[in-house]
């Protein structure tokens, strides 16, 4: 063995090191999308509803990540937490730290503003912002819009309905063919023995409710929202004390749950099955989701969101999903033409059959396999409300303004006619930094 | 003067061997010593840095020096004294209860003869269960519509039926307060045990046969003698439970009044993302642990030099 010849010991971990360099660049490589180069855009996606036992293949938002996936790019699925808040949380920390690791995202339309106002979003192009606007419904695409300015592409729109069981309503001589004002539902519930399953645990459903109550009686929560900390805060009105009369009728009546200061969209779903349930306002899932339990299906009824003030139409609750292109994508081109393919009217019709939310863009309706899979009249109820609906205001400071009402307006046996005065001065002192939440 | 000279010369080298010594104990240190600085001194010096200003992760344009602008805020702010009294509620009730049951499994672990390693375990169960984990049970234990709690315990006046735990204050703090003393007496009873051993039994014997009943000899001779574990499981379990978090978390996410000030710490910088006020929280929250670990120390040492007879 020459003095310039290596140890063997010495050899066989050179040739182990350099084994390690190419297996660690090799799964670099494939990080960035394979041998081929083509690159995967990875999309955060919030939680889907259950797939069906027999449904076969990737379903819901996967299902339309593998469709549109091409031979330029792959899309894949990273699931976010169930939680609106925690999606929320978790989104906003990596974008923050300028994290390449998410191309795109399934957003909410509540953290619109704030995700835009932050800069955390890639701006949606002309094209696709006017050929987006021309298709989608007025509610999702003022939910979408931040600046003037499209911010997000709404992927699917969801609303509330006032569900009803036929044979209570009959029994309570309510003529559900007209619309209905929630002291109606409410006396009727308490008289007969019903409940009516609202959503008032302290979280962001609350929120959705007590807006819709102040839109439904021509009020708002605040006006200017553009403005940020500066926005003119409205809930103060005669419209606010509307919707806390509401409230306060509720939670006093026999027709509130015994869990009412916790309810929440799940836990309405098993009063609604019993002999007392009566009425429920809840997303368009609740279609498919009684499916399962033929003598609630059959005697399931839907109509308009209840009226907080009579002859004033309701303003239903506005929801759904958009999708953001990260800002810090290295991906861009390829997620702005995902964007359109993931937001087209074929998936988002498939997507509605699949998971029960339904299509933000108005043509969808007329969809013959969505027609199949809805009555026709149920298909009708989401178009008329969607177009009804009221959004929560988009502001970078939403989630400030919906904790600050949480907190006042929590439990709702504590509403009276000063909650909402408690609440607006509340929200004023949060936005200027006055008070903590 | 020749002996002088040899033990100067001694002292000496001792001097140099110790500086040497010195040396290289420094330089086994210094990584772990820099690693700590890293992981614990860094990130509350930037704690308290970022208490200086008014900072929100997603409104980058609006951070400005407040200086103790956050601090005044939240001393002047209910929200903030009425969490910080929850925690010592949380603190105090817990402790004490769990002190009480804590001693009584120690001594029936101590006493216990036949299976005691199946029995010590299944004592110690609840402690290894991961909190996040044990905080759903009880959430689930507690709800309204199929919780066994208000199942099982229906015919207790307080709980009656149909009671809904998360519905009010009280019943909520109830709750919360449950899942943490099921979950942590397992450790305050190890503690206790450690001390029970330590007392001689032979002090114990004689005091049975200068006879003294079974109260006499726990009041005047048991407790005296444990004094020094029962202060250190109260120190650890009262630092412990004023930080309480998880149990708030999962069970009542806050709600009807329920935060700690652990709680309210996460929610200005993880919900609301206000990294400021946050961090001014945070320091105001390791100022009170700090304060409570000084009042049970001094406690401690009163016990100790009045248990000496110094007093």
């Amino acid at each position: 063995m020459s003095p310039q010849e290596p140890h063997p010991s010495r050899r066989i971990r050179r040739t182990l090191a350099v084994a390690a360099a190419l297996a660690m660049a090799g799964g670099v490589l494939t990080a960035c999308g394979g041998s081929s180069g083509k690159p995967t855009l990875t999309w955060y996606i919030n939680p889907d509803p259950s797939q069906p036992a027999n449904f076969k293949g990737p379903f819901g938002q996967a299902g339309i990540a593998a469709r549109c996936s091409t031979s330029k790019y792959t899309i894949q699925v990273q699931e976010l937490p169930g939680d609106a808040t925690q999606q929320r949380i978790q989104l906003a920390r990596r974008l923050a730290a300028g994290d390449t690791g998410i191309d795109l995202m399934s957003l909410d339309p509540v953290f619109t503003g704030e995700f835009a106002n932050a800069g955390f979003l890639a701006p949606l192009p002309d094209s696709l912002q006017s050929s987006l606007k021309s298709v989608t419904l007025p509610g999702a695409v003022s939910g979408a819009t931040w600046g003037g300015r499209l911010a997000v592409a709404p992927l699917w729109a969801n609303t509330q309905l006032l569900w009803y069981r036929k044979s209570f309503a009959q029994k309570a001589g309510l003529d559900m063919s007209k619309p209905v004002t929630w002291d109606q539902i409410i006396k009727a519930a308490s008289q007969n023995g019903g409940t009516v399953g609202v959503q008032a645990n302290k979280y962001e459903g609350y929120s959705v409710w007590i807006n819709a109550l102040v839109a439904g009686a021509g009020g708002s929560i605040i006006q200017n929202a553009a403005k940020g900390d500066n926005a003119t805060i409205t809930i103060d009105s005669t419209a606010g004390k509307q919707a806390a009369a509401v409230i306060d009728e509720l939670s006093h009546s026999k027709a509130a749950e015994g869990d009412l200061s916790v309810s929440n969209e799940g836990t309405v779903l098993g009063p609604f099955a019993t002999p007392q349930g009566a009425f429920q306002v809840n997303w368009t899932f609740i279609y498919a989701n009684y499916k399962a339990d033929k003598a609630t299906f059959n005697d399931l009824g839907w109509t308009r969101y209840p009226e907080t003030v009579a002859g004033k139409p309701s303003r239903p609750p506005l929801g759904g999903i958009n999708i953001g292109i990260n800002k810090a994508t290295t991906h861009r081109a390829d997620a702005y033409a995902a964007t359109r393919c993931i937001t087209s009217e074929a998936n988002q019709v498939r997507y509605a059959i699949e998971t029960g939310n339904m299509p933000a863009r108005t043509s969808a309706y007329n969809a013959p396999d969505l027609r199949k899979a809805y009555p026709a009249n149920l298909l009708a109820a989401f178009r008329s409300s969607l177009q009804a609906a009221a959004p929560r205001p988009v502001s970078p400071y939403w989630s400030d303004i919906s904790s600050a009402i949480q907190s006042t307006w929590h439990p709702p046996t504590s509403v009276n006619s000063s909650t909402p005065q408690k609440s607006a001065s509340f929200i004023s002192d949060v936005l200027k930094g006055r008070k903590l939440l | 003067m020749t002996t002088m000279v040899a033990t100067a010369q001694v002292k000496a080298k001792a001097s140099d061997r110790t500086i040497a010594e010195n040396r290289l104990g420094l330089k086994l240190v210094a990584p772990a010593v820099v690693v700590m600085v890293l992981v614990t001194a860094w990130p509350m010096i930037q704690a308290l840095y970022l208490s200086l200003f008014k900072y929100r992760l997603t409104v980058p344009d609006d951070r400005a020096f407040t200086g103790l602008g956050n601090y005044a805020t939240i001393l002047s702010d209910s929200l903030f004294w009425k969490d910080t009294l929850n925690t010592i509620i949380i603190m105090i009730v817990t402790v004490a209860i769990e002190l009480v049951i804590g001693f009584a499994f120690a001594m029936v672990m101590h006493r216990i003869v036949f299976a005691r390693g199946l029995m010590r375990t299944a004592i110690l169960i609840p402690y290894g269960i991961i909190t996040v984990v044990s905080a759903f049970a009880w959430q689930f234990a507690f709800s309204l519509n199929n919780g066994f709690v208000d199942g099982w315990f229906h015919w207790l006046p307080w709980i009656g039926t149909d009671t809904n735990w998360y519905g009010d204050h009280w019943h909520a703090m109830f709750a919360i307060m449950v899942s943490e003393i099921w979950k942590t007496t397992p450790f305050m009873s190890l503690l206790l045990l450690a001390g029970l051993s330590q007392v001689s039994e032979d002090m114990i014997e004689a005091a049975k046969v200068d006879g003294a009943t079974w109260t006499q000899r726990l009041v005047k001779v048991i407790l005296p003698n444990m004094r020094a574990a029962i202060m250190v499981a109260v120190l650890f379990r009262a630092l412990d439970a004023y930080r309480i978090f998880d149990n708030i978390f999962i069970m009542t996410k806050g709600a009807q009044d329920t935060e700690s000030s652990s709680f309210l710490t996460y929610r200005q910088v993880i919900e609301q993302f206000q990294l400021g006020m946050g961090s001014a929280l945070s320091v105001l929250l390791f100022l009170s642990v700090l304060l409570i670990a000084f009042i049970l120390v001094k406690l401690f040492k009163v016990d100790l030099a009045a248990a000496r007879g110094e007093a």
